[in-house]
């Protein structure tokens, strides 16, 4: 017995160094493709290829970075000040979207009733782009915090609603029926099966929405913002200075793969029991 | 056959009783005025040709479908999931994928509203039944489509239902895993003293498990014939009396 457990923890640790070894290989991989794609952009500036004034090279732009983490110019906030605005408007608006869509959209996949009476409504809402919003927004909210995050509050909502919809639609029938023979109501079944089935197509939803928030952000920052990447950008190019220009969008590049990790995260913690292919 | 039925008069109370049920979508009447008991702690198995509405059959007893007229009474009282204990293992899987194989298994005792101590009491002893000790707190994705289907049996009994109902739950096994999960399922039987109905096509399983077998006739479904198994258990395959009641079965069975 304690020679085969002996054989099994080595072979067990024989296939963690494996593991390891082949994750260690696709990091090498990711980094790899980031430094080529870095390397070829440096060249091209080098090499003049492009005008320096259209497109300034990456060791430029990381000058920049370090020079804009204290200097106000041109748009009147450090990078750090745009970077906390711009967060601020776009997790409001992700957070609160979340937490009414995802909801709405499960309520409305197993509650036909519900859905009958919501569903109109919805389909009237949801082939309005999010940017069409804006004059009304800016009537009703002004042009603060408030009035961005709605805007991207808009465009989450929607693609919340529908991954969840369309995530709960998808509980095997035979889970539904067995819990029905156990005799549990029709909330029970909501919550112990509708809803973890639902789970995956949510976090779906999730990962969509959080990119669109982070792209529509730019919009939203159009309405005469005060601080913000999508701001920072306005004025980079309002003055002609393509250096900030190109280093909001890495930072906007950066944040949008941050957040998206962190998300990849917490789908990965919560949905442990997810066959990943 | 009928000589070896009256050798044995069964003295156990009678447990469910159905009666005049009848199941019919629009014009296509499936379950054509079923009658029959089943005594507690009985195992009957159901076998009828292919597409004769066993399934339907098996979904009115647990109220998935309602009945058309007819009704089942268990103790003396309508079938209702909520008061009974009933308990369905699927044909298709059924496990939460969602949940580890300890939440599997209690997830109906919950439903129930049993108390933590008395779930965890019964979990415990299902995993060690069904020897699943080892991998209680792993999730289905990490087990094989047999070790599943233990976790889905045991998840069933764990119920100690009133009632037991299996459609084709070793369909897709393979002879080897099929043998075993039937000894395994007489062995919850025998140990927890539950009432099982057991729907399959294939003779040989019903004659290796049940103590009485119901013969269904070809749609629209009544029962042909009640044919009592009186052979111990554990059986043997190559039994004669074992040969001749499989063929005896086959026989009453085949509809062309």
């Amino acid at each position: 017995m304690s020679v085969k457990q002996q054989e099994l923890e080595k072979s067990w640790q024989q296939y963690k160094t494996q593991q390891r070894k082949k994750n260690l290989y696709y990091a090498f991989l990711t980094v790899l493709s980031v430094v080529v794609f870095l390397a070829i952009w440096e060249a091209v500036v080098r090499f003049q290829l492009v005008n320096v004034r259209h497109l300034p090279a990456p060791t430029v732009i990381f000058q920049t970075f370090i020079e804009k983490l204290h200097s106000t110019v041109p748009d009147g906030n450090t990078l750090g000040q745009n970077v906390i605005a711009s967060l601020q408007v776009s997790l409001t608006g992700f957070f609160f979207a979340v937490l009414i869509g995802v909801p709405l959209g499960l309520l409305m996949g197993w509650f036909e009733p519900f859905d009958s009476f919501v569903r109109p409504l919805f389909e009237l809402l949801r082939p309005v782009p999010p940017i069409a919003w804006i004059p009304v927004v800016v009537v009703f909210l002004g042009i603060g915090l408030k009035a961005k995050a709605t805007i991207i509050f808009l465009t989450v909502f929607v693609s919340c609603v529908i991954n969840s919809y369309a995530g709960i639609k998808l509980t095997s029938r035979t889970h539904i029926n067995l819990m029905k023979t156990f005799g549990a109501g029709t909330w029970e079944t909501f919550f112990k099966v509708g809803v973890p089935s639902a789970m995956p197509m949510v976090f779906t939803g999730l990962r969509v929405s959080i990119g669109s928030a982070w792209s529509t952000l730019v919009a939203a920052e159009m309405l005469a913002a005060k601080a913000g990447l999508g701001y920072m950008l306005q004025v980079g190019r309002g003055v002609g200075d393509a250096r900030i220009v190109v280093l909001a969008m890495v930072t906007i590049a950066a944040l949008g793969a941050t957040l998206s990790a962190l998300l990849n995260t917490l789908e990965a913690h919560t949905l442990k029991w997810k066959e990943m292919r | 056959m009928e000589n070896i039925a009256e050798k044995n008069i069964d003295t156990r109370p009678i447990k469910v009783e159905v009666k005049n049920l009848t199941k019919s979508f629009g014009d296509l009447l499936v379950l054509d005025n079923l009658n029959f008991n089943i005594r507690q702690n009985e195992f009957v198995c159901v076998v009828g040709p292919t597409g004769c509405g066993k399934t339907t059959f098996l979904n009115c007893l647990t109220r998935i479908l309602e009945p058309t007229s007819g009704d089942l009474l268990i103790n003396g009282e309508s079938a209702d999931p909520k008061k009974h204990n009933l308990s369905f293992v699927f044909q298709e899987p059924s496990i939460f994928p969602w949940a580890t194989v300890e939440k599997n298994i209690a997830c109906g005792l919950e439903v129930k509203r049993v108390p933590k101590d008395e779930i965890e009491r019964r979990v415990d002893r299902i995993l060690d039944l069904m020897g699943l000790r080892d991998v209680r707190k792993a999730y289905p994705k990490d087990l094989s489509v047999s070790t599943a289907q233990r976790v889905i049996i045991g998840r069933s009994f764990a119920m100690q239902p009133d009632l037991l109902l299996m459609d084709e739950p070793y369909g897709q096994m393979d002879i080897k895993m099929r043998y075993y999960l039937e000894d395994e399922v007489i062995r919850l039987w025998k140990e927890l003293g539950s009432t099982v109905v057991f729907i399959t096509h294939n003779i040989e399983e019903a004659v290796y498990l049940a103590e009485r077998v119901l013969i269904l006739s070809n749609k629209p479904a009544g029962i042909k014939e009640e044919v009592i198994i009186d052979l111990p258990h554990p059986r043997d395959i190559t039994d004669p009396k074992f040969i001749e009641y499989r063929n005896y079965i086959t026989d009453q069975i085949k509809w062309w």
